[in-house]
């Protein structure tokens, strides 16, 4: 077993070596421009463009014409939902989105707020889930996209994503969803779930960085989404710029890669997280965030009352896992996710996200645990809440002087 | 952003871990910043008849720089007197430790808390508490 162990793949994820050599050749003697129409350097780069597409729609249970390229799944929100406003802005001008969303989606929310959008941002339960009456609530005659994430990048939760698109079409709207922890994890199916558009991005689920995909559904209803780069008029006039052939390659590997072992390592995963799981939540005071039925097979966050998260991630220095604490920030401002959870600051500050990925190992599970243990012992020896705590003191009477 | 050598040094062997028994009169202790913030540093000295600063002992729920800033904070503070306590200055703390502009307020936060301890050990032994005009908030 190697040091440190990586456990935060909701953030990035390894290339799968059978990826990195799919892509191999289109960097060297295969460089060909796949738009360029006249000679065989072009037909071989554009042969394997199709044939990724292929791969990525076996995934998602779409057509070829139906993905359209991007850099990754931040373009890839960024088109969706800003295309959708420009094209059908004569329908409407009201868009409904969640406070849980990632960045990508809400702060083009905000964007597009200053041109004039009306945006929703509702709130969560505090498992993580929306509230389907309130979405329901919020629909009107001007909305023209719900956009909810399929997965969070946080706490893991799977959103119930056939229901929410069910409302979205029964009030004539757009379902899109930003399923970048989701497509090549759990099963999505842009048909069964009802999906009109979706964004994911290939290194979170072992294919390289920089690319990824928007997925615009043709049939039942057609779905445009105006350009926002002008150029060549590439993937079918909605994302202009040469195609980043090798990435593409890459993402259409990983999605077959990820279609083929889907079952089994969720499986793996999931087992694995329980463990991990359960061990950690047997040390006092430590608890889960976010629905535990429905979400993803490879995250756990779990919040350590009265430690801090970063100067725990310290402590756990073998380890490479990501906190809500605000100290990880330069906001200063504990993770929004968590508090739009319902969770106090305190808590918020205290979590600690383990993300499994297809390289972890039971070996490293069973030293994760070790590990984290020894380091919320540590940091509770350290720590004045904790001490209180154990004399009983109630620490939400104490006036805290706040910096 | 990775740490420097000193924050590590004091983050792995915190010098002066504990608590001091806060009712003794001879003791002082400050208790600043708040949960929701995500730093609580609780700093104790003992005086002697002499001024002199014999102990200090602290307690920190924070980040790794918060931890350090406060246990480098109770070394600078044995063998000194409370006239010379108070001249440790945040600043002192942040060149010390090689602190990055983001982990300022924990220096700060250290060094409110050597004034918050003076203060409860003056208070307890009748005299009055300085000023803590310098605000750095």
């Amino acid at each position: 077993m190697e040091l440190p162990i990586y456990l935060d793949n909701n953030a990035t994820t390894p290339l799968d070596p059978r990826v990195l050599e799919a892509m191999l050749p289109y960097f060297t003697n295969k460089f060909g421009n796949a738009a360029s129409r006249n000679h065989a350097f072009g037909w071989v780069a554009e042969e394997a463009v199709d044939y990724a597409r292929e791969q990525v729609a076996k995934l998602i249970g779409c057509t070829e014409k139906e993905i359209i390229f991007t850099s990754g799944a931040t373009e890839a929100d960024n088109l969706g939902i800003k295309g959708v406003y420009e094209m059908y802005q004569d329908k409407g001008n009201h868009i409904i989105t969640v406070t849980t969303e990632h960045k990508a989606v809400l702060d083009t929310c905000k964007h597009l707020e200053k041109l004039g959008a009306n945006i929703t941002y509702l709130k969560v339960k505090e498992d993580g889930l929306v509230d389907l009456q309130e979405l329901e609530a919020a629909m009107t005659d001007q909305t023209i996209l719900v956009t909810i994430m399929y997965g969070n990048n946080e706490i893991g939760v799977v959103q119930p994503v056939k229901e929410i698109s069910a409302i979205a079409h029964k009030f004539g709207a757009l379902f899109m969803t930003d399923a970048t922890q989701a497509v090549g994890k759990i099963p999505v199916d842009v048909n069964a779930d009802g999906i009109d558009i979706m964004a994911f991005s290939a290194h979170k689920m072992y294919g390289p960085k920089g690319v990824g995909a928007l997925y615009v559904r043709r049939k039942n209803p057609r779905v445009k989404v105006t350009a926002q780069m002008d150029g060549g008029g590439h993937e079918r006039g909605m994302r202009s710029g040469t195609l980043n052939v090798p990435g593409i390659v890459g993402l259409g590997k990983a999605c077959e890669l990820c279609r083929l072992e889907m079952d089994s390592e969720a499986q793996r995963l999931s087992g694995l997280r329980d463990k991990l799981e359960s061990a950690l939540t047997q040390l006092e005071e430590s608890y889960v965030n976010g629905n535990v039925q429905h979400r993803l097979p490879h995250v756990a966050n779990i919040s350590f009352k009265y430690v801090e998260g970063e100067g725990l991630m310290m402590a756990m220095k073998d380890l490479a896992v990501s906190s809500g604490s605000a100290c990880t920030s330069a906001s200063l401002e504990p993770s929004y996710v968590l508090k739009s959870l319902g969770l106090s600051d305190d808590l918020a500050h205290s979590s600690i996200r383990f993300g499994l990925g297809r390289f972890t190992t039971e070996e490293e599970i069973d030293y994760a645990i070790e590990n984290t243990k020894k380091a919320v012992n540590h940091l509770r020896d350290l720590s004045p809440l904790w001490e209180m705590f154990k004399e009983g003191i109630d620490l939400s009477k104490i006036e805290w002087a706040e910096h | 952003m990775a740490y420097s050598e000193k924050v590590m040094e004091h983050y792995t062997n915190p010098r002066n871990v504990g608590t001091l028994n806060k009712d003794s009169k001879s003791v002082g202790t400050g208790l600043v910043g708040a949960p929701e913030c995500g730093d609580v540093m609780r700093l104790q000295i003992e005086v002697d008849e002499n001024n002199v600063i014999t102990d200090a002992k602290f307690k920190t729920f924070g980040c790794g720089s918060a931890i350090a800033s406060s246990s480098l904070a109770t070394e600078w503070l044995k063998g000194k007197t409370v006239d010379e306590a108070l001249t440790i200055d945040n600043m002192d703390i942040v060149e010390e430790l090689a602190l990055p502009p983001v982990k300022i307020h924990c220096s700060v936060l250290a060094e409110d808390a050597i004034k918050s301890a003076i203060n409860d050990y003056r208070v307890k032994n009748g005299l009055a508490p300085f000023e803590l005009a310098k605000s750095h908030h």
